[in-house]
């Protein structure tokens, strides 16, 4: 099989290209990227006025099988990436079983692999049955495929056993991701600590919920000369402490996802539980910090923590509905009205957040373009504005805070390993 | 003239002149109360269905009592005799209660936000008997109201200080929203552990020293103060609890002369405040509860009854 992908802009972060050209794709892998390719009989697509970008990674996503599958499934998640212009996503273990073995890894990887759209990167968990006590068999997960370690959702407690995990996973190179809450300082917490908790009644969450834990994590990433990856970070404070991590040349990288990025604590005003989330929507001070950390790229990853639930799950009282935003295909578009469009980041910069920045961070050879490498790319169309459908969501999950909200920048083409799974909104074998 | 809105379910979404008509219909409910035969036909053929998640007497039966002595027909639903214990959503049991040709809700719930969900599911009106920690919109009246039967119809410049356990509080939050609004000035006041972030940025004025509250304060309104909160370790014990916080005579001495003393309900005697208080002169703690029903009738009138007469 072979096209031709004419006159896009193509920007590659690793490279440093930029430049409008012709990609030829073939067999798979980029053929040339040149000017005016004269391919024959072969399909070509016009790209004008498009960007190609490395396919994007959405390195913290929660695809809910085995075990949730009313709330989302493998081929689900996949449509959802695929539709969301991912080639790639990083599925976290708090399924059912918890991916804490070599057979759920498996199990992932094969279903993955007969979806065929974006390809799922598993990732196992630190501790056995995500109980915070014990490590998992992580060498044997590691053998079958995980990219890194996670208790995602099981805030790891005990800083011994996160001692210990830092050191046991240099014996692969791949990172500790940690999702940083003090969950004694959180418990019970419905959103943000601040004024809107108090005018809604809600049980405020602290900012320092998160930072405490981010202060121990770089602590002892720096210890032990652990690969550490912090997840959705929210909070000025954990900003700071990152910068500070950084200066003391600590093994540390970090995401923000979206919803961080745009929205405010304010946005709760009505109840709207797919508003909630864990870590909660924050005061402007802290939207601002970490938007700021993004835009400079102290943080290097942009992740969108996907996290689907099913209508019955979320349409409830705001203190029983689920933490979690159904975030896959929706990212691109809020990331560059938000960035692109109104803070005037680069797009290389944000393309960089999606593609080298998550790729470092698992330590992948992949996020980039470059002939005779695997054609996963990423088209998007800078101009295109559109409202945020739901009902158009390929996902189980609904639950989107953006509603109705016009975004600028939307994914239009995904390609995975040279196949088109998504054109135009439309994923391919998809009702 | 009415509310504006199909739902009471904050005191924040009330103006002024809202807050005006309901006191002043009150005000004329009372005098019903006041009658021998506590009866008129106004809402005849309404249905008012209170629908409470969690215990209480006075606001139910108040609200029950107010739609009666209107004509109402009143159905009262406690949830541990209902569907919810079979798992029925709040949204199927709204929608289910509006099928049988409910025209009001009245909704008690222990978790903030539960009557917006109710009222954005069902078309009947739906007002707020306290939800979480939240708001308790119809208490705020109700002690707006007992404050006017005693000092008069202008609460500006009026020092009102609330005391106890702010952070957990509904009726703190709905008589901030609406004192505030009408012009009083409110200080609230607790232990740092019971103070919620950023309540100053609602306009009241914050205090951890009782003494500073009570000093010329007009009104006192004391907290009812959970023994749970101790247990979730927010305060050592509740002897030292009264010894730092609860109100009685002598602290009453720092207010003002004749200054009134609220309390919500149910108290804890010896705790947020002594016996001697709750049962003297300036307790207006009965008073409150009549005042209750002369509320809610009021709102029951403004919510159904003039809405009947317009169709």
């Amino acid at each position: 099989m072979k096209y031709l992908l004419k006159d896009a802009l193509v920007i590659d972060p690793l490279s440093g290209m930029e430049r409008i050209a012709d990609i030829l794709v073939e067999n798979g892998l980029i053929a040339a990227i040149e000017d005016g390719i004269d391919t024959g009989q072969n399909p070509v697509y016009d790209l004008n006025g498009k960007i190609v970008a490395p396919g994007f990674i959405d390195m913290h996503v929660h695809l809910r099988e085995p075990g949730g599958e009313g709330n989302e499934t493998i081929l689900t998640g996949c449509q959802a990436a695929a539709a969301g212009g991912f080639t790639a996503v990083a599925a976290m273990p708090n399924t059912n079983p918890c991916t804490d073995n070599e057979a759920v890894v498996e199990l992932i990887k094969k279903r993955s692999a007969d979806v065929a759209l974006a390809e799922v990167l598993p990732i196992g968990t630190i501790s056995k049955k995500q109980q915070g006590e014990e490590i998992s068999e992580i060498g044997s997960m590691y053998r079958n495929g995980i990219v890194a370690v996670s208790d995602d959702g099981k805030p790891l407690i005990n800083s011994e056993v996160m001692r210990r995990a830092l050191e046991y996973t240099k014996l692969f190179g791949i990172p500790v991701i940690s999702h940083c809450e003090d969950t004694n300082l959180t418990a019970g917490g419905e959103m943000h600590e601040g004024y809107w908790s108090t005018i809604l009644g809600l049980k405020g969450i602290p900012a320092q919920g998160e930072e405490v834990m981010v202060a121990r994590d770089i602590l002892l990433s720096g210890m032990t000369g652990g690969s550490l990856h912090l997840a959705h970070l929210s909070t000025k404070g954990s900003i700071e402490l990152l910068k500070y991590a950084l200066k003391q040349g600590i093994k540390v990288t970090a995401e923000v996802t979206p919803h961080h990025l745009l929205l405010t604590d304010e946005e709760l005003k009505d109840y709207d539980t797919s508003t909630k989330v864990n870590p909660p929507l924050r005061s402007p001070d802290h939207v601002q910090a970490v938007r700021k950390a993004v835009i400079e790229g102290i943080v290097t990853c942009i992740a969108t923590d996907h996290a689907p639930w099913s209508i019955e799950e979320k349409e409830q009282e705001f203190s029983k509905a689920p933490n979690g935003i159904s975030g896959l295909e929706t990212a691109i578009a809020v990331c560059w009205d938000t960035l692109v469009i109104k803070e005037g980041m680069e797009p290389k910069d944000l393309i960089a957040r999606f593609t080298t920045g998550p790729a470092a961070a698992l330590g992948l050879k992949r996020g980039f373009i470059a002939v005779g490498a695997v054609a996963d790319l990423t088209v998007i169309d800078p101009k295109l504005i559109r409202e945020v459908d739901t009902k158009r969501f390929y996902s189980k999950g609904k639950n989107s805070p953006y509603k109705g909200r016009k975004l600028q920048g939307w994914p239009v083409m995904t390609i995975v390993r040279g196949e088109i799974v998504m054109q135009d909104g439309k994923v391919k074998g998809a009702q | 003239m009415g509310l504006k809105t199909k739902d009471l379910l904050t005191m924040d979404q009330l103006s002024k002149e809202e807050i005006e008509l309901i006191l002043h219909t009150a005000k004329e409910m009372k005098n019903i109360l006041k009658r021998d035969i506590k009866k008129v036909p106004t809402l005849r053929g309404k249905t008012v269905v209170t629908l409470f998640y969690e215990p209480s007497t006075r606001t139910r039966t108040s609200f029950e009592l107010a739609g009666k002595y209107m004509s109402a027909d009143v159905v009262n639903i406690s949830t541990t005799t209902s569907s919810v214990v079979k798992g029925e959503t709040l949204q199927d049991t709204g929608m289910t209660l509006q099928m049988m040709g409910t025209d009001l809700f009245i909704i008690r719930h222990g978790m903030s936000g539960a009557p917006k969900l109710l009222a954005q599911t069902v078309k009947a009106g739906v007002i707020n008997g306290g939800d979480g920690f939240h708001e308790h919109p119809t208490q705020a009246l109700l002690d707006m109201m007992s404050i006017r039967d005693k000092l008069g119809d202008d609460f500006k410049g009026m020092k009102v200080a609330i005391i106890g356990d702010i952070l957990h509080s509904r009726v703190a939050r709905s008589n901030v929203h609406g004192l505030t609004k009408m012009g009083a000035e409110v200080w609230t006041c607790a232990p740092p552990t019971l103070m919620p972030a950023g309540i100053e940025k609602t306009g009241a004025r914050v205090t951890y020293d009782i003494n500073e509250a009570l000093h010329k304060a007009q009104v006192v309104m004391m907290l009812r103060v959970q023994l749970e909160r101790q247990k979730a370790g927010l305060f050592p014990t509740l002897r030292e609890y009264n010894n730092l916080y609860g109100l009685n005579t002598k602290r009453l001495s720092k207010a003002a002369p004749g200054a009134l003393v609220l309390h919500p309900g149910p108290i804890n005697r010896g705790v947020e405040i002594s016996s001697e208080v709750a049962d003297g002169i300036q307790s207006v703690i009965n008073e409150q509860v009549t005042c209750g029903v002369a509320v809610r009738m009021a709102l029951l009138y403004l919510m159904l009854g003039q809405k009947g007469e317009q169709q």
